[in-house]
């Protein structure tokens, strides 16, 4: 029984281990928002995806890349095949070269990668005085927390505390490790315009692009559910069977 | 010695087959008839779910294979194209990733079991120590893994643990060097990480393939630590234990379902998820969790050389311990010191842990230090000396009858018959 | 000894539900199939995997503005790594195409089940040669056409006709048709 006890210390070990990575510097703890997408049934919310991608294209996406994704993947959050050829349509990507050899650009297909604002890094740079805004594929798996983080973070900007000096061009920010942000808020209420009719406010367009964000970091999450409830349905009728197995098999064991 | 074989096999295909190369009657022997101690609990189901972990990883990896790219350019993408893009991919990948610590948990309850019951002890030192190897074995293979998808922890995991082989006098630098295959960790390093993950998972298969022969020599411990001693104190391993085994599978493709499925980056680091950047350290840079006691080792030592050493030996030490443990006892259950010390052992193994993954300040060095001291206490120390000084509780019988005859005083703990003595070793 | 491992072996066959039917045990069967299902199952993603990924099958069809080429001129497009010859026929080319008797043909096949209806002047062939799969030569107006205007395969001599029939040896069948369709009056939709 003892020994038994021990075995679920070593797995309690192995849960806890994770935990201990979540140190930050003096930044707050983002509070735990709860998603639709959120538990082992956990969908995305397809409305507030679309408003959620209309804010990175029309706020984020002028600093920030988005390369693994392509305009084809934009049918998942309920765009129409046509709506995701005008969109890919309207940015423009390097297109080869012409018979004379010289490099030529043409209006993107869905099979495309997301264009990216900047040519490379260093001109990321740059353009954002020194500091690099990281690629936004990954961004919420990249990220203790990531949804829940990335929300509080848009929501978290403050005047800094009496005492506390921010340097040039940085921003006092709760919830970022260290405080200090090169990036300025980049929200504020009525930033876009939704065509939904839904109130433009600097929280709903967190809520909004945090979905959006966390299905590029996750596009696998609904199938992954659906599949998972099923397995586990599946195994736990295993196990119910191969211990009735057990049972009879050993009936006349001991 | 040569001739065919008789073979027992009805069906006519089988028999033919058997008769020439006898593998079903070894499969027979060695899986269906294989006389295995009746009093197995569900400890003994870990053993068979490493060999699933063994299974399920290669299975995976040779898929992962078929769509990974081992260049610091493209690796990065082509896990993402895997995660995206590839029918299933996501699946694989997580199933892969998450199946290295589904591997480690059950080996880690392996190894607990035996050092619990004592199935180290000889006539199984051999077996026990072939186990070692595939422990280190797997350390390296994982190692080699996690540097694959070329995030910032892949980067700088695999620029602090080869740097560890620094520290050796005079020669240090150069085989440093030699490991990355450049000045740095680069492109050459990953494609050799990338062959050398390929391979080993072949070579434990092989020395798993040993485990096992030594383990169908000897034959299988049991909870009572004595030697089986007559056919009633077995059962054929078929369908008893496969059926037993059975249930521990499905329980073990539960736990694992369940993070694959809810929670797949759960036992992940964040950071990689950010493609490697040779130019930027992470801010805390941890091992994966099935490292974190040995990376505490590491660090409790304030000296280079000095942390490596002792981090090797806290592993080194279970090659001796079959000679370390001087008791003629090998289940704890009738061990009552031993069965103290191993908690705390435990214990230790946890802390070091926790301590692992927290900043190399104030009380975690502490605890960190105090976790190490006792580990090797432990080994060295207590476990030659507890052989001498512990008054083992008296052995039942047999297997078959490890009933007293008298009840036991107070209840709980082992069986305690009534005049039987300490012989375990005796032969039957 | 022997004994013992028959009887397992026979114990063995019961588990898995094979055995003598009257001596069948439902619940040992039930658990054999739900395994044999389970087993399965788990084949299907690896065994899938290996099907073209969604970025292979993203680039599965292309889009062809047919406008630039000129009457008597063909392009080359490519399509799933093939090459895919684009021609703008001339109406002495459609009226020769149309024109040649089927028992005069090695692979017999009207003109018209080749080209579109209404669209007969564009011919969308895949440009390989049937024979050893070379690449014929006649888009380009100073390329040898071979006897019957269409093309002519440099490797073994196969020549084609302006509706990419074979029409002389050793190919054995005809230039192969690429689904697509019109999704303007000049622009092809080809996948």
């Amino acid at each position: 029984m003892r020994a038994a006890a021990l075995a679920l210390g070593l797995l309690a070990s192995a849960a806890l281990a994770p935990c201990a990575f979540a140190q930050g510097h003096e930044a707050v703890r983002a509070p735990k928002e709860s998603w639709s997408f959120n538990g082992p049934f956990g969908t995305f919310d397809r409305a507030s995806m679309q408003r959620g991608f209309q804010v990175y294209k029309e706020v984020c996406s002028n600093c920030h890349s988005m390369k693994e994704m392509y305009y084809r993947n934009l049918t998942a959050i309920g765009l129409s095949e046509e709506q995701v050829k005008a969109i890919a349509a309207s940015a423009t990507v390097p297109g080869g070269t012409d018979d004379s050899g010289q490099p030529v650009e043409r209006p993107a297909l869905p099979s495309d990668h997301f264009r990216s604002p900047f040519a490379n890094d260093k001109a990321a740079r740059a353009a954002n005085g020194g500091a690099l805004p990281p690629d936004q594929s990954l961004i919420i798996k990249a990220r203790e927390n990531g949804s829940d983080y990335v929300h509080a973070l848009l929501n978290g900007y403050r005047d800094p505390p009496p005492g506390v000096k921010v340097s040039e061009g940085q921003y006092y920010n709760e919830y970022f490790p260290g405080n200090q942000l090169a990036m300025a808020p980049p929200l504020q209420d009525g930033a876009v315009t939704y065509a939904d009719g839904t109130q433009a406010t600097v929280d709903q367009m967190s809520r909004d692009v945090v979905q959006f964000l966390t299905w590029t970091s996750n596009p696998e999450l609904e199938t992954r559910k659906r599949m998972g409830v099923k397995i586990v349905i599946f195994l736990a009728m295993m196990t119910g069977l191969t211990y009735a197995v057990k049972k009879k098999v050993w009936k006349d064991v001991h | 010695m040569a001739g065919l074989h008789k073979s027992e096999f009805e069906n006519p295909v089988v028999n033919w087959i058997d008769t020439r190369m006898p593998i079903f009657t070894m499969m027979q022997k060695e899986y269906g008839s294989f006389p295995t101690p009746k009093n197995f609990n569900y400890f003994w189901n870990f053993g068979a779910l490493a060999m699933i972990s063994l299974a399920i990883m290669i299975a995976t990896g040779i898929f992962l294979a078929m769509n990974y790219t081992a260049h610091t350019t493209l690796a990065f993408d082509s896990v993402e194209r895997i995660m995206r893009d590839v029918n299933y991919g996501w699946l694989l990948r997580y199933v892969h990733a998450n199946g290295a610590s589904m591997f480690f948990i059950v080996v880690y309850i392996h190894i607990f079991r035996a050092l619990y019951y004592g199935s180290y002890k000889a006539p199984r030192e051999l077996l026990f120590m072939l186990g070692v190897v595939i422990l280190l074995l797997m350390m390296a293979t994982a190692f080699m893994g996690y540097v694959l998808p070329w995030g910032q922890m892949s980067y700088w995991g695999a620029t602090v643990i080869t740097n560890l082989f620094s520290a050796i006098p005079i020669v240090g630098e150069s085989i440093v060097t030699w490991l990355w295959g450049g000045f740095s960790v680069d492109n050459p390093t990953l494609n050799r990480f990338y062959s050398l993950h390929y391979l080993m998972p072949f070579m434990i298969t092989g020395v798993v393939f040993l485990h096992i022969v030594a383990l169908h020599i000897t034959g299988s411990n049991n909870p009572l630590g004595i030697d089986v001693k007559t056919p009633q104190d077995t059962l054929p391993f078929h369908p008893y234990y496969t059926a037993k085994d059975s249930i521990g599978i499905c329980v073990y493709l539960l736990v694992f379902a369940g993070l694959v499925f809810f929670a797949p980056n759960f036992l992940n680091h964040p950071d990689n998820y950010i493609p490697a950047n040779p130019l930027v350290t992470p801010a805390h840079i941890v091992p994966e969790w099935y490292f974190l006691p040995y990376y505490a080792i590491l660090r409790s030592v304030p000296n280079k050389l000095g942390g490596v050493i002792l981090m090797f030996s806290s592993i080194a030490v279970l090659f001796f311990l079959p000679w370390l443990d001087t008791s003629p006892v090998r289940s704890s259950r009738f061990r009552p010191i031993y069965k103290q010390l191993i908690l705390v052992m435990v214990a230790s193994f946890l802390v070091l842990g926790y301590v692992g993954g927290k900043p190399p300040e104030g009380i975690y060095v502490v605890l960190g230090r105090v976790a190490t001291a006792y580990w090797f206490l432990h080994f060295l120390v207590l476990l030659p000396i507890l052989g001498k000084l512990e008054k083992p509780l008296p052995l039942p019988e047999s297997i078959a009858r490890p009933v007293v005859r008298r009840p036991p005083p107070g209840g709980g703990g082992g069986p305690l018959p009534q005049g039987a003595t300490a012989k375990p070793m005796e032969k039957s | 000894m022997a004994d013992t491992a028959s009887a397992t072996v026979r114990s063995a066959i019961t588990t898995v539900g094979v055995d003598d039917p009257t001596k069948r045990d439902l619940l040992k069967l039930v658990t054999g199939s739900a395994v044999v299902i389970g087993v399965g199952a788990i084949a299907w993603p690896f065994i899938d995997s290996m099907s073209p990924a969604k970025d292979v099958l993203a680039l599965s069809s292309i889009e062809v503005d047919l406008a630039p080429i000129q009457e008597g001129q063909a392009i080359t497009a490519v399509w799933r790594g093939k090459p895919i010859f684009l021609r703008n026929r001339s109406a002495q080319e459609i009226k020769e195409a149309e024109g040649t008797p089927l028992n005069q043909l090695i692979d017999p096949q009207s003109d018209a089940d080749r080209v579109k209806p209404g669209k007969e002047k564009w011919l969308v062939v895949i440009g390989i040669c049937t024979h050893l799969g070379c690449v014929p030569l006649g888009n380009k107006t100073s390329d040898p056409r071979g006897d019957f205007g269409g093309w002519f395969c440099p490797c073994h001599g196969s020549q084609y006709d302006t509706s990419g029939r074979v029409r002389h040896g050793p190919a054995p069948s005809n230039l192969g048709l690429p689904p697509y369709a019109f999704i303007g009056d000049t622009k092809i939709k080809i996948g």
